[in-house]
């Protein structure tokens, strides 16, 4: 029998998961014999582990190792001038590897190749900020994000993330509402570890309403002041309006339409 | 202000006008609010709206200025992340006394829908607020009512700041 799980407060969790959800696959079909892509393939040679068209894409899976040397070659003999995007998949749990993935174009034949490479955790990986500049900000983020190490990278620094940041948010492992130290983050930098008990822990709960939570929100047109008790009901607060020389605001001096004309 | 009205006839041909420190403190203090120009999100768009000529925040006294030297009102509008924390405090540390809050939308207000790691949940976890402005994200109207409740709460104050009952953050 499969275990019970409660599903009355499916609000009151920051997401929903289904149980029988299957991720879907876009089918892959082999390069075709004459085409771009398989000049491609044939000027590429011993690089080349794997390769096959998704999407209209071409995806090549080398050797981590290779990786420079490999992109060195797409640029200078197949024209794959561009690096648009660059970045990497965690998939330590079931594979205790990480995906790394070069996302190239060809501006002239308009046709996109994908380069993806496997390293276990711990491993570093050669940049590439020597062939393409723009994989100088993309090589910073995969260290922030995944803690990868990127060799003979110019500047290798946190780029989303404070510098003084502990773990690295696009892990699996990594929790969505953050760790102790995030969840922290901002008190201990501020007001400094002994604000915790002050200031309280965070409120993750998006469903939670208190009615009489005058800390946070009050009802427009019953205001009251910040923390007041209102478990007797409030006052009626109504909006005011500046006296003026020439208009007066206030509703009493308005005329109400009571039907229609 | 009505009670501060000279008339002639009744104050025996004199020009006074009899009123108390208090109010005429506060009286200078709401009808001059100048907040800064600091946008955080998207609530700053609607913020520069309110500041523009269809709403004309410049006929309440509120004029947007560029440094917190000069600000007296520090409108939190937009996402407050977790690096940029840090700036916030410090630029409402800049501000100098009397200075009042104003946390404008869901995720100045409670993190909204960045329920994640990197996103403050609530910026009254590190600057006292005076007024909570709800929406995603507030239409103008709404901040020109927060602006008018701001102004109705000051009249209220006591000229004194010290007098005032204050959040405890505010005395860090």
């Amino acid at each position: 029998m499969r275990k019970y799980v409660p599903k009355d407060n499916v609000q009151g969790k920051s997401y929903y998961t289904d149980r029988f959800w299957v991720a879907p696959r876009v089918p892959r079909t082999a390069v075709e014999e004459g085409s771009h892509f398989a000049s491609v393939v044939e000027a590429m040679g011993a690089f080349v582990k794997e390769a096959y068209v998704e999407i209209g894409q071409l995806v090549i899976h080398i050797d981590a190792t290779q990786n420079l040397e490999a992109m060195r070659l797409l640029k200078e003999q197949c024209g794959y001038t561009q690096c648009s995007e660059q970045s990497a998949v965690d998939y330590l749990a079931q594979d205790g590897e990480f995906e790394l993935f070069y996302q190239l174009l060809n501006i002239t034949q308009a046709a996109r190749v994908r380069v993806v490479c496997r390293i276990k955790k711990g491993e570093a990986i050669e940049s590439i900020v020597s062939l393409y500049k723009s994989a100088n900000f993309a090589e910073r983020e995969i260290f922030d994000m995944f803690g990868i190490k990127i060799n003979n990278h110019p500047f290798l620094k946190r780029i989303i993330m404070p510098d003084d940041w502990e773990g690295h948010p696009l892990l699996k492992t990594y929790p969505l509402h953050g760790d102790e130290f995030a969840s922290w983050y901002e008190v201990d930098k501020i007001f400094g570890k002994e604000y915790r008990d002050i200031i309280g822990p965070e409120n993750r709960d998006q469903s939670r309403i208190d009615r009489y939570d005058t800390k946070r929100f009050s009802r427009v047109g019953y205001e009251v002041p910040f923390g007041a008790d209102i478990s007797e009901g409030e006052k009626e607060n109504p909006i005011e309006y500046s006296e003026t020389v020439l208009v007066d605001y206030n509703k009493d001096a308005g005329k109400e339409l009571a039907e229609r004309k | 202000m009505a009670q501060h009205q000279v008339n002639y006839a009744s104050a025996a041909g004199l020009p006074i006008a009899l009123t108390s420190v208090d109010k005429l403190v506060n009286w200078g203090r709401s009808n001059s609010l100048w907040p800064l120009t600091y946008g955080l999100a998207c609530c700053a768009i609607e913020m520069m709206a309110s500041g523009a000529s269809r709403y004309d925040f410049d006929r309440m006294g509120t004029i947007f200025r560029a440094s917190p030297r000069q600000a007296d009102v520090m409108i939190l509008a937009g996402t407050l992340s977790k690096k940029h924390s840090e700036f916030a405090r410090r630029l409402y540390d800049q501000m100098t006394e009397p200075k009042w809050v104003i946390s404008m939308g869901s995720c100045a207000n409670t993190g909204g829908m960045f329920n994640t790691y990197a996103t403050v949940q609530g910026v009254d976890r590190i600057i006292p607020v005076d007024i909570y402005l709800p929406g995603c994200a507030p239409r103008p109207e709404t901040l020109q009512y927060a602006l008018m409740m701001l102004q109705k709460k000051i009249r209220r104050e006591s000229a004194d700041m010290n007098k005032n009952t204050k959040q405890n953050l505010r005395l860090v």
